[in-house]
């Protein structure tokens, strides 16, 4: 199974957000998204939008996080996924966005806020460029609602845990596994779950259901720490690293 | 700038037929939503079409509009003010005579039977200054719902007055301590409630803004105002007004102004938007006037936001006004030019509240001071025949401690 963890671009600062790749990247990590700072993240939970609201608090520009991605990019294996607000999409213009993030090095986009519905014109968009766009399957989604999404997914389905924000919860949803059966017989494409997932142990619950894991408050959360003293980034990235590599080791034993 | 969403192309005038089925008013609307809270939206917009098409459901809300909100409210001659203009004769459409002092309840009620016909059992609200929360802590108290109310910290601090009689009503009200602490972040707040509790709650979005089919259903209930003030000057004048005027922040009480006139060509609207201190970002809240078509709270339409997409800090006098956002059916009425939009300064709307009081004892609200400023100015370069229509959307009550602040007086 492969393990997805993601981090916020810019917390505490665009050069630990580069460490913090490359750290991720050898702690096992086999794809990593970076959250693009929002102002208004209305699918986040607190961590993440706290995060979020750090990096904006230092005037983190989205030039910055492109050139910092440039950087990185050519220097991991793990694929870079950004994930991503359309406002912010569209803001730039989607043609000129698509091509930063293809230029920078990314190989997908999780646009959180523009649902299968809305999304044929950009994914057309996104397939001429050869950037995947990952879409989202909800608990609430119904199968026929869940079949036109699918019809543009590309790269990974990305299957919402449990109905409600990110961040971290104890239980899995009774229905994940029902969910992740019924996709399972609409694509051949690998389904990765988020939203909810911290520990091991939820890791080795999803085997055999799931062809990958996405954990993300649970390692944003440990960056916090640095918000007030940046003296800690060394400890901070040590202690991510290995409770990076602990989730790694459960998706790929 | 941006390159155009895969759209319809503007008709080149608008038309009353909107929205579409995906909720496009000309290329605004939609839903830039997270997949969680699709069904729902999806679900909402059956049951509204159901409702809509149900006389029994018609009837009740008519009832309940009359004998509970108090309509309909009177079109008032405000004789000496128009004396004083020497031009067009103005007149208020009189919101602020509602049930809790506003619009906002014509929108509340109606929501308040679909959450009802829909089978939900709870409520979730936000809220700015605090009006739409009491006008939903009212309709759920009226039919025993449980409440919530998401608003901003910082708001709660300034609106203790609302605040007391959500809790009065019953509703909870839950402090929002992320972001900028005001009424974007209580929009967030409610929507993330939202996704986590949609199987058995209702979101009872409060301004014409937000995912299909929240701006349309928002419009339709505060319709209720411009057809009233349609027939009245009717029946008033022997015909219709000639201007019709009204402020925007989100835009609710301007679109159920202005929508029933959208067909009558020959009838100018114009609405008001929040100038406060002035032009320079961060200073005002003229999402229409100086924003850019942008994306926020699940609609595509203007909005205040800087060069990378991040939402602007705004500023009003007047709470109900301070929004970054504004309605897609706005932001269509603006490409069109079927509606003319203008902005009104923290003073101008300030001085007007002060005018009004002593010249025709009636106390209107910060954000209703807007549009009356506008339309005291405009009368004045109008002829005596003309007939003005602005809609006093809500009564200054709430407003007393920060006109007293800002005019140096002591409660």
């Amino acid at each position: 199974m492969a393990f997805m963890p993601f981090i916020a671009a810019g917390d505490p600062d665009l050069p630990t957000t580069a460490r913090l790749l490359k750290e991720l990247a050898a702690s096992g990590a086999d794809l990593i998204e970076v959250g693009f700072p929002y102002s208004d993240p209305i699918a986040d939970g607190p961590v993440i939008q706290a995060s979020y609201t750090r990096a904006l608090a230092k005037h983190v520009k989205l030039k910055e996080i492109f050139a910092t991605i440039t950087g990185v990019s050519r220097e991991i294996q793990a694929p870079l996924v950004s994930m991503v607000s359309y406002a912010i999409i569209f803001r730039q213009g989607i043609d000129a966005f698509v091509q930063e993030a293809k230029a920078a090095g990314f190989a997908g986009l999780i646009v959180p806020d523009l649902p299968g519905d809305e999304a044929s014109g950009f994914a057309a968009l996104m397939a001429k460029h050869q950037m995947d766009l990952i879409q989202l399957v909800a608990p609430t989604t119904p199968p026929d609602r869940a079949a036109k999404i699918l019809k543009h997914a590309t790269g990974f389905v990305y299957c919402i845990a449990v109905a409600g924000t990110t961040g971290v919860r104890k239980e899995l949803a009774p229905q994940l596994a029902e969910m992740l059966k019924s996709l399972r017989t609409q694509t051949t494409l690998p389904l990765a779950v988020g939203f909810g997932i911290s520990a091991p142990d939820q890791i080795h619950h999803l085997k055999g259901k799931a062809d990958g894991v996405i954990v993300g408050s649970a390692i944003v959360k440990l960056l916090e720490n640095l918000a007030s003293d940046s003296s800690k980034t060394d400890a901070v990235l040590r202690e991510i690293g290995s409770f990076a590599k602990t989730l790694a080791d459960a998706a790929h034993t | 700038m941006s390159v155009a969403l895969p759209d319809t192309p503007l008709s080149g005038h608008a038309t009353s037929q909107v929205p579409d089925a995906e909720g496009r008013f000309g290329e605004f609307g939609r839903r830039f939503v997270p997949e969680t809270l699709m069904h729902a939206l999806e679900e909402l917009t059956v049951e509204y079409a159901k409702a809509k098409a149900d006389p029994s459901f018609q009837k009740q809300l008519d009832g309940l509009l009359h004998t509970f909100v108090g309509r309909p409210n009177p079109l008032y001659f405000a004789e000496r003010l128009t004396h004083e203009c020497g031009g067009a004769q103005i007149y208020f459409k009189r919101e602020d005579l509602n049930h809790t002092g506003a619009h906002k309840i014509n929108n509340t009620i109606g929501q308040t039977l679909l959450t009802l016909r829909m089978g939900k059992k709870r409520v979730i609200a936000e809220t700015g200054a605090g009006q739409h929360g009491v006008a939903t802590a009212t309709a759920c108290a009226r039919f025993g719902l449980p409440c919530v109310v998401y608003m901003g910290e910082e708001d709660i601090r300034r609106q203790k007055l609302n605040v007391f009689i959500m809790r009065t009503m019953g509703a909870e009200v839950r402090p929002v301590t992320s972001g900028s602490r005001t009424l974007r972040d209580a929009i967030n707040e409610a929507m993330r409630d939202w996704m986590a509790s949609v199987e058995n709650t209702h979101y009872i979005l409060g301004s014409v803004v937000g995912p299909h089919p929240f701006p349309m259903i928002v419009r339709d209930f505060q319709s209720v105002i411009g057809k009233e003030a349609r027939a009245q000057c009717l029946e008033a004048t022997g015909r219709l007004p000639d201007e019709v005027v009204a402020c925007v922040g989100g835009g609710s009480n301007s679109a159920g102004m202005f929508y029933p006139f959208v067909d009558d060509t020959n009838v100018e609207l114009t609405g008001v938007e929040a100038g406060g201190r002035g032009p320079k970002a961060g200073d005002h809240a003229s999402t229409l006037t100086f924003g850019n078509k942008g994306i926020l709270h699940g609609t595509y339409s203007y909005v205040l936001q800087d060069e990378d997409g991040q939402t602007a800090d705004v500023h009003s006098i007047s709470a109900g006004l301070d929004y970054p956002g504004v309605g897609p059916e706005h932001a269509y009425w603006k490409d069109t030019g079927r509606v003319r939009y203008v902005n009104i300064g923290d003073k101008r709307a300030l001085d007007t509240v002060q005018h009004v009081a002593r010249t025709e004892g009636i106390l209107p609200a910060l954000e209703s001071s807007h549009a009356i400023a506008y339309a005291l100015e405009r009368a004045k370069q109008r002829n005596p025949s003309d007939i003005i229509v602005v809609c006093l959307s809500g009564r200054g009550d709430k407003d007393v401690n920060e006109v007293a602040r800002l005019t140096g007086q002591e409660l």
